[in-house]
């Protein structure tokens, strides 16, 4: 039975329909393989077992009636805990929202409820979504299934460990700089930012609100596109969602041919990468090309220029999206004899160290006197950033790079973990332009997974599932398991 | 010490939309009801929740700025302004920073018969913040406090003025100006006293004849026009006495106190200095086509000084009345109407602002919530010019009409108040009545005038104030002389 | 110095954060650093650019002037610690 973990959703599917297995055995196969390595993998901070099999039982029931359930009905999947869920525990990661039970569910779990997943529980990420490694959260670190001496990377940590180590069959996690990708790529997994306004914010904790974009993270580009299918689309809540005539099948786009395809190779962007990454990268062009795309060298020299201009606008905005918590309507709450006091202590105690900084940095840039030079100044190059990007686009179907410039450093690592934000160079140009980003699994340099990624034309999200599908066809270079490495 | 100084006042309003819902969110505006019940995620600041703009509150900002002939901005996006306090969810106000909806635009007042421009720096859109009900009498004697919500999101324009303004007078003339021309568009009910227009003033001194700007402090607290006229009066000279002295003056915010009448520095919220504006990225811009723009210009009224002028010119009412006529939207309404159904301004002008407006007052009713019709009005006018009933009947017809919502003729044959003007039926009365009273006869061809007054009394009494008095008295003198 | 620790210090306090000595020394040092790497920012020439705020080319978002359910008491108050009269309690404010 143990078999049944590793597979895909809809692989799953086809059991299910065929009443081999039930959805109740399967959750309960998922809560046990959870209950066996969470011990050393740590990537759920709730596991919502009860709600879980009573949401099995009912869609086994619906089932057994004959009822025309989705492609994804029954699968048991997990949401990095930044996503509302009414009643279940969100804690952000974070102190400051340690025991807070939302009353109402972000959008996007609304509208994996309706198409009857189940939610197996909240995964860990870095504290508000801020840092690279999943090591800054109130509960402890994630480790990375496929070596747990290793980071699972972040911020979204513990959504793609869960997804690697067969913990859940696919999750959801958010992605401002990187932070679903990036943990995608050291996990071995698919991770997937759409188009900016594909998919609803509205109840997702902020972190910041030009860049956040909530995507996939599973094992295969065909679940990756029902994922999307159930998530994306307009959303009357949130303002800065696609207009509602932009629904979209997202499994027709899972095509094996890409004969013809321009894909360009930015060279600014492979400085500073580990040669085996690149050596993959290559391989990986070279796989293009016997598909029929063509693989080019191209210039984006506004490279040195991406890192700081996203830091700048993501502290600037989350440093106004986490003003909220403040101790009086929710969360985590100080003593304090006078209200200046009471605000003080309850966001200084509420708040790790990389929120704090954030904060800090985010309301230094805006400050009246530094808002030209920083603030502005970076929304200024953010359009340069954006509009080469989208003028290179315009030439060459899409781009690729590798996902991180290095594998899944150690715990240890001192060095690599200082670094580790800077690796969202790589990640950020496609949350600065609000295009859509792709992350593949490509190999293993010291048995950790590479990622490549590939950037496409804003709503171009076909040619990029195109892509994926047809090197996924090619090769199992987009398969890795953790088995034998570690864990399982 | 010879230096005379010129008082430079410029106001801030707010003034509350009545729109159905709040401006971010699908909830209520609060009418009462219980604390923080008119509340969701998004205006209680919950993680995730994200601000949708209503509609109607840009269409009504938009009518608002074009009867303050404001040039209405093609592009005005939303910027988050930042600061810490427990009546702000989010603690930040999403207000309009960069880009008002509205910029420019003016007022015209009238001080002492002449009449002035007072420009208008902008009216921009905001959210308003909820409400803190303090545990003590003041916040500076509150062990806490606490906050509800039900107000916070409710959509509000800040309409700004240009320092214009050189006395209290005009500033209070300014703001009942603005005042009835923004009921007029009917976009929020600006009642002061509820709260649904509210008024800062920024006051400072300088030496008559210089163009540099003193320092200035804001007024706040003030919940009348009246105490606004008050406020100023007093910091002006505050800071007359201040700068004679040789002191400066320090900028500052100060609270008018009514009951003491005195302005006093307010310590409540920390001098936010820097509110750190930044355009929010949670909101689209608003594009408003010209066509839309047009189309909200032809649904405005007829304006307060248009109406105004009109009623002076066209119907011959004085400065005054018209003046008072105009001031509400309704009563303005219920003026032209009568005068549709009866052609005589001058006579309903003085019905509406002497009975009409007292019973208001007294019974604590606005014009259009009394059971008085227009047509009613008109028809017991027409009954008294015709002389059925007398003056005095008609303001007791009047009240009746007023208190039970029947009309004219009902009332005066359910009370039998028909005047009485039977020459043959008032002479046969005065006769009796000179019989009982033959001193006062005597009196009067005695040459005591006054007595005639008496006598005429006597009559009133007598027919319980039903006899035409015209009739009485041309008949007693006849048959006196 | 781009930050000096008495600056940040009170940008901390502005933001409401109660900082311990350490974590203003430590905080100093780390943001003196990002700071110090921002400084490639300034040296683009951007002058003539506009700013990108919208990531979507829409204007005129807009919802109907329709009531919609809001949350109960319940929802309203559960996660609140200090509730009175149906209101948030905050200590004294000055």
């Amino acid at each position: 039975m143990s078999a049944l973990l590793g597979l895909t959703a809809h692989e799953l599917q086809k059991l299910l329909r065929k009443k081999e297995i039930s959805s109740g055995d399967l959750v309960k196969e998922q809560l046990h393989k959870i209950k066996q390595v969470e011990g050393e993998i740590n990537a759920f901070i709730t596991i919502a077992e009860k709600e879980a099999l009573r949401k099995a039982q009912n869609v086994d029931k619906k089932r057994s009636r004959g009822e025309e359930l989705s492609p994804l009905a029954g699968i048991p999947m997990a949401l990095s805990d930044n996503f509302l869920t009414e009643g279940i525990r969100t804690t952000g990661a974070s102190k400051m929202l340690e025991n807070f039970i939302p009353p109402y569910s972000a959008t996007v779990v609304e509208k994996l409820q309706a198409a009857e997943t189940v939610l197996l529980g909240k995964c860990n990420l870095e504290e508000m979504g801020l840092g690279a490694t999943t090591e800054n959260s109130l509960f402890g670190s994630t480790h990375n299934p496929h070596d747990l001496q290793a980071v699972p990377g972040g911020a979204c940590g513990g959504a793609a460990a869960a997804v690697a180590a067969e913990e859940a069959v696919f999750a959801l996690g958010t992605d401002t700089g990187g932070d679903l990708r990036q943990p995608a790529s050291f996990c071995g997994v698919i991770g997937f930012k759409p188009t900016y306004g594909t998919v609803s914010r509205y109840g997702i904790i902020s972190g910041a609100s030009s860049l956040d974009q909530a995507g996939p993270l599973t094992r295969d580009m065909t679940d990756c596109a029902l994922v999307m299918n159930v998530i994306s689309g307009h959303d009357p809540l949130d303002s800065l969602s696609v207009a509602p005539n932009n629904a979209k099948d997202y499994t027709s786009f899972l095509v094996n041919d890409i004969k013809g395809l321009k894909i360009g190779i930015p060279k600014e962007y492979l400085e500073g990468v580990d040669p085996e990454i690149i050596a993959w990268l290559q391989q990986a062009a070279a796989k293009l090309e016997e598909l029929g795309a063509h693989c080019e060298e191209v210039s984006l020299p506004y490279r040195d220029a991406v890192l700081s201009t996203y830091q700048i606008i993501a502290a600037a905005e989350g440093s106004t999206n986490l003003a909220r918590f403040d101790g009086v309507r929710y969360g985590f709450r100080a003593e304090g004899e006078d209200l200046d006091t009471f605000y003080k202590k309850t966001r200084g105690q509420g708040f790790g160290a990389e929120v704090k900084k954030n904060i800090i940095l985010g309301t230094y840039v805006l400050s009246a006197e530094r808002y030209e030079t920083y603030y502005l100044q970076a929304l200024k190059v953010r359009t340069l950033i954006k509009e080469e990007l989208e003028k290179k686009l315009q030439d060459y179907d899409c781009l690729l790079l590798p996902t991180t410039s290095t594998v899944a450093f150690n715990f240890s690592d001192e060095r690599a973990k200082a670094l580790a934000g800077e690796t969202a160079v790589l990640t950020c140009p496609a949350n600065l332009a609000g295009i859509p980003a792709l992350s593949l699994p490509w190999g293993r340099v010291k048995d950790r997974p590479v990622g490549m990624q590939f950037l496409g034309r804003a709503f171009a999200e076909e040619t990029l599932f195109r892509i994926g599908f047809a090197l996924e066809q090619k090769t199992n270079l987009t398969r890795l398991s953790p088995k034998g490495k570690g864990v399982c | 010490m010879g230096v005379a100084y010129e008082p430079v006042i410029g106001l801030e309003i707010h003034v509350e939309l009545k729109t159905n819902t709040k401006i971010f969110c699908g909830c209520p505006m609060e009418f009462g009801g219980e604390a923080n019940s008119h509340v969701c995620p998004v205006c209680l600041g919950f993680p995730g929740a994200l601000p949708v703009l209503n509609k109607q509150v840009v269409e009504y900002a938009v009518r608002a700025g074009l009867a303050l002939n404001c040039e209405i901005a093609p592009y005005s996006r939303f910027d988050r302004k930042s600061y810490f306090y427990p009546d702000l969810s989010t603690a930040y106000q999403i207000s309009q920073y960069f880009f008002p909806i509205c910029k420019g635009g003016y007022l015209e007042i009238e001080v002492n018969g002449e009449k002035k421009k007072i420009r208008l720096n902008r009216v921009h859109l905001e959210e308003d913040a909820g409400k803190l009900l303090h545990s003590g009498s003041s916040i500076t004697t509150s062990d806490y406090s606490l906050a509800d919500y039900n107000r916070g999101g409710t959509g509000l324009i800040e309409i700004v003025s240009e320092p214009d303004l050189r006395s209290a007078e005009e500033a209070r003339i300014f703001l009942e100006q603005l005042h009835a021309v923004i009921e007029y568009t009917g976009v929020s009910d600006v009642k002061m006293e509820q709260g649904s227009l509210r008024c800062d003033a920024n006051i400072s001194l300088r030496p008559v004849g210089s163009t540099k700007l003193g320092t200035k402090t804001e007024i706040k607290n003030m919940n009348s026009f009246k105490s606004l006229e008050r406020a100023v009066e007093y910091e002006i000279a505050r800071q007359r006495e201040v700068l004679e002295d040789g002191g400066v003056i320090i900028q500052e915010t100060r609270g008018w106190d009514d009951s003491k009448g005195l302005t006093a520095s307010m310590r409540t919220k920390e001098e936010a200095n820097d509110y750190r504006y930044f355009p929010d990225p949670d909101l689209l811009p608003i594009v408003l086509e010209p066509q839309w723009i047009e189309e909200i210009k032809a649904s405005l009224p007829e304006l307060p000084t248009a109406k105004k002028d009109r009623f002076i010119n066209e119907l011959g009412l004085s400065q005054y009345d018209a003046g008072i006529l105009t001031s509400s939207r309704d009563l303005a309404k219920f003026f032209e109407e009568t005068v549709a159904l009866y052609n005589e301004p001058k006579v309903i002008a003085n019905w509406l602002m002497g009975e009409f407006l007292s019973l208001l007052n007294a019974n604590n009713l606005e014009i259009q919530e009394s059971k008085v019709t227009p047509q009613q009005m008109a028809t017991l006018l027409k009954t008294l010019n015709k002389g059925e009933i007398s003056g005095k009947i008609a303001k007791t017809v009047f009240s009746e009409m007023f208190a039970s919502g029947k009309d004219s003729a009902t009332i005066i044959k359910e009370k039998g108040l028909v005047q009485i003007s039977d020459e043959g039926a008032l002479t046969a009365l005065i006769e009796k009545i000179l019989a009982a009273n033959p001193k006062s006869v005597e009196d009067y061809r005695g040459g005591k005038k006054n007595a005639l007054g008496f006598l005429v009394g006597q009559v009133m009494k007598e027919t319980k104030g039903q006899a035409n008095p015209g009739m009485v008295n041309k008949l007693l003198q006849e048959k006196l002389n | 110095m781009k930050l000096t620790q008495n600056e940040l210090e009170r940008i901390a306090d502005s933001a409401k954060l109660e900082l311990s000595a350490e974590e203003s020394q430590n905080y100093t040092q780390a943001l003196q650093a990002r700071l110090e790497q921002m400084e490639v920012l300034k040296q683009i020439e951007a002058s003539q650019v506009e700013p990108t705020i919208d990531l979507l080319p829409l204007t005129n978002v807009f919802r109907e002037d329709k009531v919609e359910k809001g949350l109960t008491k319940e929802q309203v108050f559960a996660n609140a610690v200090e509730v009175e009269n149906d209101c948030f309690k905050v200590p004294r404010i000055i």
